[in-house]
């Protein structure tokens, strides 16, 4: 195996693993900020139980996802090193600032919440975990303006056969970078709404400290509902960007192989990459794609007939991940719906909790599949129209790599589970004994 | 005149980083020996809990400002130190975990475990980053492709073992003074004892590396041509040695803040030789990187140089702000979140 696919399985590994933790700690501390904020400005014990309870949660995950999140930054340099001296000076300016403005403020303050319960007032104990809340979309704001770079270059000029930077406000501006950001923040958000309404409905079905869950359940349930529409709009918005900024990877998305007016989504189609074509199309809907993809039916949609064949993008990969993410987000939005409809009776609906509590994998899943479709659908370029991802990787020995790249396996395998297995053991033992419900006077006014 | 800016900016980053991460790779390498029964341990770690994690991101950004700054540095030398940056990610993401999972539950087996991690995970990364410095101040072989023609063995050269030693002992000596500031109890004046220990031999590593160093780096060329700059190793000394006196006389808190101030200048020392190089090439000087042929763009270095200057100093300031807070009398029972979950099992 050479040096580039494992470099490449390296990454994918390190990244998806990652991104287990990442969206969890974007959504989950916005939530922990709302609970403490009401406990701060009602003074009831409830949501204060309730922010320790989800807190202990979100330190475990939190931990997880730090340290996994300094394998990225050092992978640029160890696997990608060509990468790396290519785009530096757009690139590295990007990750560097995410680390200065938000890392410090995240690292410092998640500490300062988890520790400081008796050190601090409640006020400021409940600004630092907004001040966290912040620094984490913060960063996630950064380093999706840099893959959207990646995906999209602007903002540049070739100096010496290398990008420069000329734009830095078109860098950080760019419409698909917005775009990204709002669709992966409200994903996350997804996830962790999907988390905290999965957990309460397993500890409503087994009827223990219900009176917290079903408070938890109601602070979620809108706030989940309200990103995973958001999602949706979003995503449909970010695919007819997609028709300017990367026509490859839209064409892969829909496998769209001619250039026409009218272009038709199939119900069902196997793309097949060697022969330019798709070797089943059933289900015409004519005109789907040019209205998705320019919202006028007789618009000009290029197929990936039009890129030579070593500028295609895997077409079965993206478009089956593509599909899948689709399906699982429609299937997210129907169970939320329903849910908010019967939310008043919710408590002696246990099929709803039922399929709530094993709805929690799903957006986590969605979200990885969502990545395959931006990551691969990219091929094969790792700068869009720049640079091929065969000529970004380091010279290092495949020897190397492969050893790094069991040991990545092996450590986050056992990190991954018992993470999960801590996690598991801390909603089965619920949160702390105290009065739940009973207003302390003085925290109200403080 | 941008590139000497970030040049210098690059080094205080470093020294910063092993300045503050210094002390908790010290006390995770200790833990086994000096933390005698549970609530001994428990107590040293306390004294890292609420530091470890913002300490390293001062690791993150010096890794990112040498990717926006010297990218063709950050390159070559991340990829040339392909296995023992490896090894310190590993080390790193083992003990972040093991000081995470580990109180998480009862029981001595599950607690030792972990305590190995914090253990193995603070010695590697203080090995190996004094390895990666010294032979970053010698030279590695690459040509002016980046490509590294040495092997990570070669690495554990003479010099580059004698740069792990010292870097180790710096941190360990660094690491018993922070227990032995954090109270006044049997744990803290064993390790000041320890401190005593540690610090002849601390002594002796660092001179052997300072003579390696002239024949091993032309490191003191700099400072043959610029003798204002042998304040740097002199203020080096100076520390070790005045640390040393302020154990001796029990004056802990002063000892404390001049080994703060010896890890900074020991970085110091190697980076102010380098100028203007940030990797020599063994190979050839006309392979080496410097800040001529390594830096950014005028641009990217202008914007992030204000980025940095109008945010690092809000950065000190809470950081210093964390730490008078979690400071005064770490009390393990009252870190909470972190360890609450121990009192129900």
């Amino acid at each position: 195996m050479d040096v580039v696919l494992l470099s490449r399985l390296q990454f994918a590994v390190a990244t998806y693993f990652h991104f287990l933790f990442v969206p969890l700690t974007l959504g989950l501390s916005l939530l922990l900020a709302v609970m403490e904020t009401i406990y701060v400005r009602t003074g009831n014990e409830t949501y204060k139980s309730m922010t320790r309870f989800w807190g202990k949660l979100f330190i475990i995950n939190f931990a997880v996802g730090v340290v996994t999140g300094i394998t990225l930054e050092f992978q640029f340099g160890t696997n990608w090193s060509r990468y790396s001296r290519y785009v530096g000076d757009i690139f590295g300016p990007l990750l560097a600032i995410e680390a200065t403005v938000s890392f410090f403020l995240e690292s410092t303050f998640i500490a300062v919440w988890a520790l400081g319960w008796d050190r601090l007032s409640p006020r400021l104990h409940c600004l630092s975990i907004w001040l966290v809340a912040a620094a984490s979309s913060l960063s996630a704001v950064w380093i999706l303006i840099a893959n959207a770079w990646m995906q999209h270059p602007v903002g540049y000029v070739m100096q010496n056969g290398r990008p420069v930077l000329s734009d830095f406000l078109a860098v950080v501006a760019q419409p698909l970078a917005l775009l990204t950001i709002a669709h992966v923040l409200a994903a996350a958000y997804v996830v962790a709404g999907f988390f905290v309404l999965g957990i309460s409905a397993y500890q409503l079905l087994r009827n223990f400290h219900a009176d917290l869950f079903e408070k938890s359940f109601r602070l979620a349930l809108g706030f989940t509902l309200f990103s995973c529409l958001f999602v949706v709009v979003e995503g449909h918005m970010h695919g007819a960007d997609l028709a300017h900024s990367q026509p490859a990877k839209l064409a892969a998305l829909e496998s769209h192989w001619v250039t026409q007016e009218r272009a038709p989504i199939y119900l069902l189609a196997v793309p097949n990459q060697d022969k330019g074509g798709n070797s089943v199309e059933l289900g015409r809907l004519p005109a789907a794609l040019s209205i998705l993809a320019f919202h006028r039916p007789g618009a000009r949609v290029t197929g990936l007939r039009d890129f030579p064949p070593d500028e295609r993008p895997p077409v079965l990969a993206t478009f089956v991940s593509f599909r899948l993410m689709v399906t699982f987000g429609m299937a997210m939005v129907l169970l939320l719906v329903v849910v908010w409809f019967r939310r008043k009776t919710i408590r002696s609906d246990r099929l709803l909790l039922r399929s709530l509590m094993w709805a929690i994998p799903v957006p986590y899943l969605t979200c990885l599949i969502g990545w395959t479709v931006a990551e691969v659908g990219r091929q094969p370029w790792i700068v869009y129209g720049l640079m091929r991802t065969g000529q970004a990787a380091s010279p290092v020995s495949p020897v190397q790599v492969l050893v790094s790249l069991v040991a990545f396996i092996v450590i986050y395998a056992m990190i991954g589970i018992t993470a999960f297995w801590l996690m598991a053991a801390a909603v089965r033992k619920g949160p702390d004994q105290g009065q739940p419900g009973q207003v302390t006077k003085g925290v109200a006014n403080a | 005149m941008l590139e000497t800016i970030w040049f210098a900016l690059w080094g205080i980053l470093w020294a910063i980083y092993f300045m503050l991460d210094g002390f908790d790779l010290g006390v995770g390498m200790l833990l086994p020996f000096l933390g005698k029964g549970e609530s001994e341990r428990q107590e040293m770690i306390s004294s890292i809990t609420p530091f470890w994690d913002g300490n390293e991101v001062w690791l993150i950004t010096a890794g990112g400002v040498t990717f926006a700054a010297f990218p063709a540095v950050y390159a070559v030398l991340f990829s040339s130190f392909y296995s023992p940056l490896m090894l310190i990610l590993f080390g790193l993401i083992v003990r972040a975990v093991s000081i995470e999972f580990r109180n998480k539950r009862p029981g001595s087996g599950w607690r030792s475990f972990f305590d190995l991690g914090i253990f193995l995970g603070s010695f590697i990364p203080a090995l190996l980053f004094g390895v990666a410095f010294a032979n970053i101040f010698k030279g590695i072989p690459f040509d002016g492709e980046g490509i590294y023609y040495g092997s990570t063995v070669a690495l554990l050269n003479p010099y580059g073992l004698a740069g792990g030693l010292f870097f180790t002992a710096l941190f360990l000596f660094h690491g018993s003074l922070w227990v032995a500031t954090s109270g006044n109890q049997p744990l803290q004046k064993r390790a000041r004892s320890t401190a005593l220990v540690l610090w002849f031999p601390l002594c002796i590593l660092a001179v052997t590396f300072l003579i390696l160093s002239a024949s091993a780096t032309t490191l003191w060329k700099n400072y043959l041509v610029n003798p204002w700059l042998l304040v740097v190793p002199i203020v080096c000394v100076a520390a070790l040695f005045l640390s040393g006196h302020f154990v001796r006389t029990g004056a802990l808190g002063k000892a404390s803040l001049f080994s703060f101030v010896l890890i900074a200048c020991a970085v110091l020392f190697g980076v102010a030789g380098l100028y203007p190089a940030l990797l020599p090439s063994s190979l050839g000087p006309t392979f080496s990187l410097t800040i001529a042929n390594g830096a950014s763009s005028q641009l990217t270095l202008k914007i992030m140089l204000i980025v940095v200057v109008a945010v690092l100093p809000i950065v000190v300031a809470y950081q210093t702000w964390v730490y008078f807070l979690f400071r005064r009398k770490p009390k393990a029972a009252e870190d909470t979140a972190f360890n609450e979950t121990e009192q129900v099992y």
